[in-house]
């Protein structure tokens, strides 16, 4: 007995070499780093070459990928399936702020209060239990990352390059393309100047606040989360301007637009995320 | 009718045009049994290698003093040997059977991001090989054990900066290997398969996923936060600057107890369908089974430090993870009960597979009730690290994940093949393991009980006599593993054809496309047949 051959089938991508050279640029990548970081000759050309060759690979894989979703390749189950995997790998970069958020955590509630504590006063004589704090050990003088300043301006250019997404959104849903086009690249540019904003909050704690990742404790967290976020924005703000693109090429249906989605919802964590650290990181 | 469903897959060849043969068919594939098998035989090679390791280890122990090697190499090959045994061997291998079965089971054309699915394997290699040439970089591999505590670890040479970046890697291919399956799961199965009729090993494979993807980002954070206090100067780990080494311990563990139950769920799954088949019943109790499953994946989350008790966490932190760690008893004890259950009364028989996860099912409940034991704060604090966590966790790890794998080795190895393997060689491959497992590890609760540290090169006299037979035993282990090679080679070269359902007992849609399974299964969704169902 034969089925009948339906004509809309689960779409199965043919063979393809670009998985192997995603592995190539990472093991150039990590080899690159590894030597880098131990002060090793040539360790940067590889790096270069890891990043040149993840480069080609991304190129090449998402452009077979939107190749394949123009030619009509993916039916609603594969619609559905790219929905479930964007939900899943948001929820894995949820668990991996997760871990940051939860050392910030840790350590303003559970080290430097047990440091400061009588049991370790004959170790950390004098050391006292305040936030923020470069540790017992620290000898210079730094000042925090003020919250009401640039943090505060971000704040308002991420939740605006929110409603501007939004908003060209419902120009991609009403067949607005000038509106969907006009807004992509407001939010770009709101995401770009947040960048260059966080750039210039790096600049001025390194030359005139003294806070750097070697600012003991304070300085880990400060730098590791909001690092982590502006390469997530970084991130985000490319994926942004791929949609631009494709937009201005006429991609995209007011029906059929998951790349828009997919990356709307990231640009949404991102910016969740920065509500997190504004409060626990810039404010309280 | 459901047998005669591929007559059809072969005629849609025609749809896909030229194929890469030779190196090229392996390297580029978007073929789930291509990729399951580059899996399968990925971890088996990974195998021999932290097998060899832990041989080095167990050769030294062999009698008291320093004879083969030195102690920094021993502390390497004990960090190799658990990291690859755990990221390189046993977690490919259950990706492998997840590749290769739920696709079948659930009838599937193939995994739902067929080229992903490749890169998720061919990621594994490049981690494989910072991790194995980090033995010949000065300084050596990392020598911390697998847990990578600092101070230690922060203290390593650039071994270790190659065990974060191979954990990196490994990290992402868990993570799109698991969103891969359970995407699969959740949005490709065949229509009128409801959830709670999915094969159980489906729904190990759900939770087992969700607690991947819960759990490697934040080991991946735990590192790099490492890497930065190595070599960026950060202070998470160091008290100097207000952080701490033990909130390592608490990330690291947030991370490696979901890791324990990410080993067993999908053993728990393959035994699930082994049992049942070989006593020709149904699984006993499958809605109390997949609550288990969504128990145990949901306490693991919330045990993490019964593996702190000694690092001064607070009596009412103690107390708390010991009554949390025990409740994980109560859905395990469910599912052996339900396990023993299936078999009552039912027609037994006892080839290779049934065998293997008998195996399991004795030895994994013996491992089950150590745990117990060291759940206990006042008792930990005597046994932790000693030779009886050491007991306690190879017991858990060898005879309940590598026996369960073994078990789904023989069980599927029909169909994967379209032969019937050798059934007296599994039979002996199955008691050598027993026995020697036994040998191998007996002894060392002895060893922790009287005091035996664990990580450490050297003893004291009066261990001698125990080691002794704990290293004859793990050479004997070693040694019958190679059986298994000898066994899948004959049965890929030939022997007995196998039918499609080559064991009476066993039920699910795997069994109705022909052995060797074609190429291309399913790329229609198959009728559901209630009869082929497990709930």
């Amino acid at each position: 007995m034969s089925h009948p051959v339906s004509a809309n089938r689960y779409y199965v991508p043919e063979p393809s070499y670009w998985p192997l050279v995603g592995s190539f640029a990472l093991l150039l990548l990590a080899s690159g780093a590894v030597l880098t970081m131990n002060s090793i000759a040539n360790g940067g050309f590889l790096l270069a070459g890891g990043f040149a060759v993840l480069a080609v690979m991304l190129f090449g894989w998402f452009g077979r990928v939107i190749g394949e979703s123009e030619a009509g390749s993916y039916n609603p189950q594969v619609d559905r399936s790219f929905r479930w995997s964007m939900s899943w790998f948001i929820f894995s970069e949820v668990m991996f702020f997760a871990a940051f958020f939860g050392a910030l955590f840790y350590v303003r509630v559970l080290s430097v209060p047990e440091i400061a504590s009588l049991d370790q006063a004959a170790l950390w004589d004098g050391f006292k239990d305040q936030w923020p704090t470069a540790g017992p050990a620290a000898k210079d003088m730094f000042t925090p990352m003020h919250a009401w300043g640039i943090p505060a301006v971000n704040t308002l250019l991420l939740l605006s390059s929110g409603v501007t997404l939004t908003w060209a959104h419902w120009g991609l849903l009403a067949n607005k393309r000038q509106q969907l086009i006009i807004g992509l690249a407001l939010t770009i540019v709101l995401g770009l100047v947040f960048i260059s904003l966080q750039a210039y909050e790096y600049f001025e704690a390194y030359s005139h606040l003294n806070l750097k990742m070697t600012t003991g404790v304070y300085g880990s967290t400060f730098y590791m989360l909001t690092g982590f976020h502006g390469f997530h924005v970084t991130l985000g703000a490319t994926m942004l301007i791929v949609i631009l693109l494709r937009s201005v090429k006429g991609h995209f249906t007011a029906e059929r637009h998951f790349a828009f989605e997919a990356v709307a919802w990231y640009w949404h964590f991102v910016d969740v995320v920065w509500l997190g650290l504004f409060i626990v990181v810039y404010w309280l | 009718m459901q047998a005669t469903h591929t007559a059809g897959a072969a005629d849609h060849h025609a749809d896909h045009g030229p194929q890469p043969t030779g190196l090229m068919r392996w390297i580029t594939t978007t073929n789930h049994k291509d990729i399951g098998t580059m899996y399968l035989w990925f971890s088996f090679v990974m195998f021999l290698v932290g097998g060899a390791m832990s041989l080095i280890i167990r050769a030294e122990l062999l009698s008291p003093g320093l004879q083969y090697v030195q102690p920094e190499f021993y502390n390497q090959m004990l960090t190799l040997h658990a990291l690859i045994m755990v990221f390189g061997a046993i977690m490919p291998a259950f990706v492998g059977f997840a590749n290769w079965m739920i696709p079948l089971m659930i009838g599937a054309p193939d995994m739902a991001f067929a080229r992903m699915n490749n890169w998720s394997f061919w990621l594994l290699p490049p981690a494989a090989i910072l991790l194995t040439a980090s033995i010949f970089v000065p300084g050596g591999a990392a020598g911390t054990g697998w847990t990578l505590y600092p101070p230690l670890s922060i203290q390593m040479g650039m071994g270790m900066d190659m065990a974060i970046f191979a954990i990196h890697i490994l990290g992402m291919s868990s993570i799109m290997g698991s969103i891969n399956i359970i995407t699969t799961i959740l949005n490709m199965r065949t229509p009128g398969m409801d959830l709670m009729k999915m094969p159980l090993f489906c729904w190990t494979w759900l939770v087992t996923a969700f607690l991947l993807i819960a759990s490697m980002p934040i080991l991946a954070g735990a590192v790099t936060m490492l890497l930065t206090d190595r070599h960026f100067g950060t202070s998470f780990f160091s008290a100097a600057g207000g952080g701490d080494p033990v909130l390592f311990q608490h990330i690291f563990w947030f991370f490696g107890h979901p890791e324990v139950y990410i080993i067993a769920l999908p053993a728990f799954g393959v035994v699930s369908h082994v049992i049942p088949a070989f006593s020709r019943k149904q699984l006993f109790g499958y809605a109390s089974m997949v609550y288990a499953i969504a128990a145990i994946g949901l306490i693991s989350f919330f045990v993490w430090a019964h593996h702190m008790y000694v690092t001064g966490i607070p009596l009412t932190g103690q107390l708390y993870f010991m009554y949390a760690t025990m409740l994980i008893a109560i859905p395990t004890g469910v599912k052996v009960f339900n396990w023993v259950t299936t078999m009552w009364r039912g027609s037994l028989s006892f080839e290779t597979p049934m065998l293997f996860a008998l195996g399991f099912l004795v030895l994994f409940t013996i491992g089950g009730l150590t745990g117990l034991v060291l759940a206990m704060t006042a008792v930990d604090i005597q046994l932790q690290d000693t030779y009886y966590v050491v007991a306690h966790f190879h017991y858990v790890m060898v005879a309940g994940a590598l026996f369960s794998a073994y078990a789904g080795l023989y069980y599927w190895l029909p169909k994967w093949t379209g032969h019937m393997y050798n059934e007296s060689l599994g039979k002996l491959h199955f008691w050598l393991s027993m026995i020697f497992f036994n040998i191998a590890f007996f002894p060392q609760h002895f060893l922790g009980l009287a005091g035996m540290p664990r990580r450490i090169p050297d003893y004291a006299q009066q261990f001698a006599d125990f080691n002794m037979i704990s290293t004859i035993g793990s050479f004997g282990f070693g040694f019958s593993q190679l059986l298994v090679l000898v066994v899948v080679f004959q049965t890929m070269k030939g022997g007995a054809k196998a039918e499609a359902r080559p064991w009476d007992g066993a039920r699910g849609l795997e069994w109705t496309v022909p052995s060797p399974a074609p190429h291309h299964t399913f790329e229609d969704p198959p009728a559901f047949n209630p009869a082929e169902a497990h709930g």
